[in-house]
């Protein structure tokens, strides 16, 4: 091959690109949690620890390091949070998915195209709308208010609850079309086989329709728990500074200097976290392939 | 006899979800119009907050800034993932397949998060102090696999006879390229090029880290706005928003079906 060979060269940029942009600066950020923190913001080059012993445990005066959860409840909160989202839009979109594949040719096009149109509207003001409709004096208490129900009800902003809310909302298509798509590959047959040998509506969408759908709500499950995972908008704006993410935890220690290698610490254990996550995937997926 | 593929409630359930998908953002846009200063109390029809957005210098100036970015993003990530997928799709014996793609979609298997702090602390190690530079240095790279999967699923769907037969006729490979490649998988460029553009269009993480005076994007703006709390005037942007947003959508997905394979 030759230098003129365009299998060399119409792949260079790519490679350039990504080595300059994304291997190469992750290098520096594992470098970065491993530094110490500069007297004025930044960092000073070095190899210490101490930044992961910060999740975990708190210098007191004395020197003395002491457990503390409050990082670890982040990450926790993280996971849990990415995990709930995932399994709630999974709920969401089998029947959604299940209903728009049995629809007739002309309407499932117009209802697919409405599950992505939400998509294409900018996420901030996706997010946004639920601050008019969560936030105080928002759609909801206004509409509890008016109907008698409360006279005074504390804000659902600011909550596990409207982060899980805009997570769902944020993240539900990119499991509909997945879904979507392994139902529609499911031979009909198979279900009026499951009737005719006496198996109910629920026994065949228990057995015959979840798990021909399974590869579907795999992929969509890695699609949305990525994602919410690194979350950073909804943390912001749903959650406040109260209840953070890991997302908008990172943030914060970069917004202002505050403590890089902190941050970077914390960015490489979420790395970590994906990582193991897609690890885990892949090896199932594999596993499901050589039982086939 | 009753359909045994019916299940039943699913379709008034499905029917509740489209209105759960669809409510917030009716909200934002009935919001809009509302005439009080007050976001929450609604006293009449207005356009004023229509009005007072597009005469809002800093909202114009994000706008431009998005667009700017966007385009030349979307310019580069579409032409570099062009590139890769002729190699890795039409290549024969191309080296590294397998780890080209994984490269070239390297930015989708990790949190944006991790990618921002990882441009932010090279931006900040060699120096670069160009607001906008970085920004469209950012955008490019994490723009590239949307633009990618489009154009490689074209070119998948295509069998390579007509191009063969091109070279055949002793067309030049650049002469087979352009007259025929690329006419044929117009549609998937334009779509890979389309969602690269609403990517960076829509992207917040990254910008607002690295955000600095002068290369404050649209979506950065909005944030500054909603801390600042809700008003009409952020409801009409949002509106004018999601207006741009419906017309792009609409026009990528006539763009890209209006020409059935006629291969």
């Amino acid at each position: 091959m030759s230098w003129r060979d365009f299998r060399i060269w119409g792949l260079a940029p790519a490679w350039v690109i990504m080595a300059l942009t994304l291997v190469l600066p992750i290098g520096i950020v594992v470098l970065v949690s491993l530094s110490i923190r500069g007297a004025y913001g930044g960092f000073d080059w070095g190899l210490s620890f101490d930044s992961y012993a910060k999740i975990l445990f708190e210098e007191d005066w004395d020197g003395n390091l002491a457990f503390t959860p409050q990082y670890l409840a982040i990450i926790g909160r993280t996971l849990w949070l990415a995990g709930l989202t995932t399994l709630i839009c999974a709920v969401l979109a089998l029947p959604a998915a299940y209903v728009i594949a049995q629809a007739p040719a002309r309407w499932k096009a117009v209802l697919v195209y409405l599950v992505t149109l939400p998509f294409w509207v900018s996420m901030i003001v996706r997010v946004y709308a639920w601050i008019i409709i969560l936030g105080n004096d928002g759609v909801i208490e206004k509409t509890l208010r008016g109907l008698g129900l409360v006279t005074d009800m504390d804000s659902l902003l600011f909550t596990n609850g409207a982060m899980l809310t805009g997570l769902v909302y944020s993240y539900i298509p990119l499991m509909i079309l997945p879904v979507f798509a392994s139902i529609e590959k499911l031979d009909p047959a198979l279900i009026e086989a499951s009737h005719d040998l006496y198996g109910s509506r629920w026994v065949t969408a228990r057995r015959v329709i979840l798990p021909l759908t399974l590869p579907g709500l795999m992929a969509g499950a890695v699609l949305v728990f990525v994602p919410c995972l690194g979350a950073v908008l909804e943390p912001i704006l749903l959650g406040g500074g109260k209840t953070m993410m890991m997302g908008n935890l990172i943030q914060t220690q970069f917004g202002g200097g505050r403590n890089w290698p902190f941050g970077a610490a914390i960015a490489v254990t979420l790395m970590v976290l994906v990582m193991v996550f897609l690890m885990l995937n892949a090896l199932r997926a594999r596993r499901e392939v050589g039982h086939a | 006899m009753r359909d045994v593929r019916r299940y039943p409630g699913a379709r008034i359930f499905t029917a509740l979800f489209f209105v759960w998908l669809y409510l917030p953002i009716l909200v934002v846009i009935a919001y809009s119009f509302n005439e009080n200063r007050l976001a929450s109390v609604w006293t009449g029809f207005s356009w004023r907050w229509y009005e007072s957005a597009l005469q809002n210098r800093a909202l114009l100036d994000a706008v431009k800034i998005s667009l700017t970015v966007a385009s030349i993003a979307t310019a580069i990530a579409t032409t570099v993932a062009l590139m890769a997928a002729l190699v890795l799709v039409r290549g024969r014996d191309v080296k590294l397949r397998r780890l080209s793609e994984t490269v070239v979609n390297l930015p989708l298997l990790l949190p944006e998060i991790v990618l921002a702090v990882a441009v932010l602390i090279l931006f900040s190690q060699i120096g670069l102090q160009n607001g906008l530079l970085k920004l469209v240095i950012a955008h490019s790279a994490f723009c590239i696999p949307f633009a990618f999967l489009p154009i490689r699923a074209r070119l998948q769907g295509m069998e390579a006879d007509f191009e063969e037969a091109a070279q055949d006729l002793y067309a030049s490979p650049w002469v087979t390229f352009r007259r025929v490649t690329l006419p044929l998988i117009a549609p998937g460029v334009f779509a890979g090029a389309m969602l690269a553009f609403v990517i960076s269009m829509d992207d917040f993480i990254t910008s607002n880290l690295l955000n600095s005076g002068g290369s404050t994007t649209l979506p950065v703006y909005i944030f500054g706005l909603i801390k600042q709390g809700t008003t009409p005037e952020l409801n009409a942007i949002s509106t004018l928003i999601v207006l741009g947003s419906l017309i792009l959508a609409t026009t990528a997905l006539v763009l890209t079906f209006r020409n059935p394979d006629r291969a």
